[in-house]
């Protein structure tokens, strides 16, 4: 199982508590694991993703491994340590100082 | 007795305030949707109890949430705003074409007979309508495709649908105010639209009595003078007796007719209500004294109301949305302001206090009679 961490908001509207678990199939990107986010929370739709373009939200971040995979290719296979479940994939908000 | 509830949409949240008639004694259930700006909430006339919300964040986009409890409890609905067709370009600011480009709603407007119904109005600019009680929505696309949506530019504030009013009188009819664009109606039930703007002058666009182009800041109307609407403009009160065919001033002996907001009394047609604001560059009341002016005349001769209302360094500002007014038999008036309170007047206006003092940022309030 993939582990997806989400921000405080999200998790609320999803109604979720902790991480997130997802069967996400053989191949595992940030696409594919959206995909099955999505599908698992549809109020999630747009709220990571823009609606249309399925562009990541630009105050959205995607780390994983200590590494910043926001630029990466969204088709572009994750590090096996997420696939496998042994780390999670964090979806991060901006800081909002002030 | 009647009970008045008020919906208040702030930067971090929806707050609900409950009072009986006499509207001395105020209870306040929120924050709803903490964290989150909500843009407006709006209940169904038909439906009390129905209400819908605009839920919005820079870092999470867009959610609606729908109420059948009177906001006791929430459910998200659809928020899949999608323009449909051809996205189109418009005027940016630096004088290029820029496409269209979701970012919120501001505005909910729930149908006057069907509470499965609501409009939406979007910055960018456009208009949306579920009539499944929001489990889809669709774009009316006929007001964003208008011959002159090229022309159109966002404000400082973004370029938004703001005040949405449906006529009873006329069901096809529909006013909507853009944000920097100006007043459009459709008598067709928001297929098609045309401008109606004649008699407005804006010094701050090339061709001051342009078509369209104008910061029509709010419109408003009273139900049984469909015909008469009054508008707050970045700068001038206006008036139309012509469903918006032409448009005069009725600033009249206004301290400054900048402003946001503009409500008419429920039980007068020719009661009116602003919040003079000091300048297009100083959003704050003139002198620090948080003053609405009533006009009882339909315009022109305004009256100061200050009783209640801080007289002294105040430098709060009334947004657009943050005025409304209840229809209880003396009627009751309802402000928000950006320094996070709100205040009533149960008679007209004439006396004030702040029901709550230490709210978010306030967006918009919108008072519901319940009998």
């Amino acid at each position: 199982m993939i582990r997806v961490e989400l921000p405080f908001h999200l998790r609320n509207l999803a109604g979720v508590s902790g991480e997130v678990l997802l069967d996400v199939g053989p191949v595992v990107t940030q696409r594919t694991v959206l995909d099955a986010l999505e599908s698992l929370y549809p109020v999630l739709r747009g709220t990571i993703r823009d609606i249309v373009t399925q562009r990541r939200r630009a105050f959205l971040r995607f780390y994983a491994c200590e590494t910043d995979l926001s630029l990466d290719d969204p088709d572009k296979p994750l590090p096996d340590s997420v696939a496998s479940g042994a780390e999670p994939f964090l979806v991060i908000g901006s800081i909002a100082g002030g | 007795m009647a009970q008045v509830r008020l919906l208040v949409g702030t930067r971090k949240g929806g707050f609900i305030l409950t009072s009986d008639e006499a509207r001395k004694s105020w209870e306040i259930s929120g924050p709803h949707f903490a964290g989150w700006e909500i843009y407006h909430i709006k209940g169904s006339p038909v439906d009390p109890n129905r209400l819908y919300a605009s839920q919005s964040s820079g870092w999470f986009g867009q959610m609606i949430q729908r109420s059948d409890d009177g906001g006791k409890t929430w459910n998200p609905v659809d928020h899949a705003f999608v323009y449909e067709g051809p996205t189109g370009t418009h005027l940016w600011y630096d004088a290029t074409q820029h496409p269209w480009e979701f970012k919120r709603i501001w505005h909910l407007e729930p149908s006057l007979d069907d509470p499965d119904t609501v409009y939406a109005g979007a910055e960018d600019a456009a208009l949306f309508r579920t009539t499944d009680g929001g489990k889809s929505w669709h774009e009316l696309s006929g007001l964003r495709n208008h011959e002159t949506g090229t022309q159109w530019m966002p404000g400082a504030g973004g370029m938004g649908v703001h005040t949405i009013l449906l006529d009873k009188a006329n069901p096809g009819r529909i006013y909507i105010a853009i944000s920097a664009a100006g007043v459009f109606r459709s008598d067709d039930a928001g297929l098609t639209w045309r401008p109606v703007n004649r008699g407005l002058k804006s010094q701050y666009i090339p061709d001051p009595d342009a078509p369209v182009g104008h910061c029509v800041h709010r419109i408003d109307m009273h139900p049984s003078r469909p015909n008469t609407l009054f508008m707050q403009k970045h700068w001038d009160v206006m008036r139309t007796d012509d469903g918006g065919e032409n448009w005069h001033e009725v600033s009249g002996d206004l301290p400054t007719d900048f402003g946001f907001p503009i409500a008419v009394h429920a039980h007068d047609p020719e009661t009116v209500y602003v919040v003079p604001i000091k300048s297009d560059s100083e959003h704050f009341p003139p002198d620090g004294k948080l003053r609405v002016y009533r006009s009882k005349t339909g315009g022109n001769q305004w009256e100061p109301l200050t009783n209640g209302l801080p007289q002294s360094d105040c430098y709060v500002n009334v947004l657009r949305e943050a005025m409304s007014v209840d229809s209880c038999d003396s009627c009751g008036i309802y402000f928000g302001t950006t320094g996070g309170q709100v205040y009533g007047s149960a008679d007209g206006g004439d006396s004030w206090t702040a029901i709550v003092r230490d709210l978010p940022a306030v967006l918009s309030v919108e008072a519901q009679t319940l009998s």
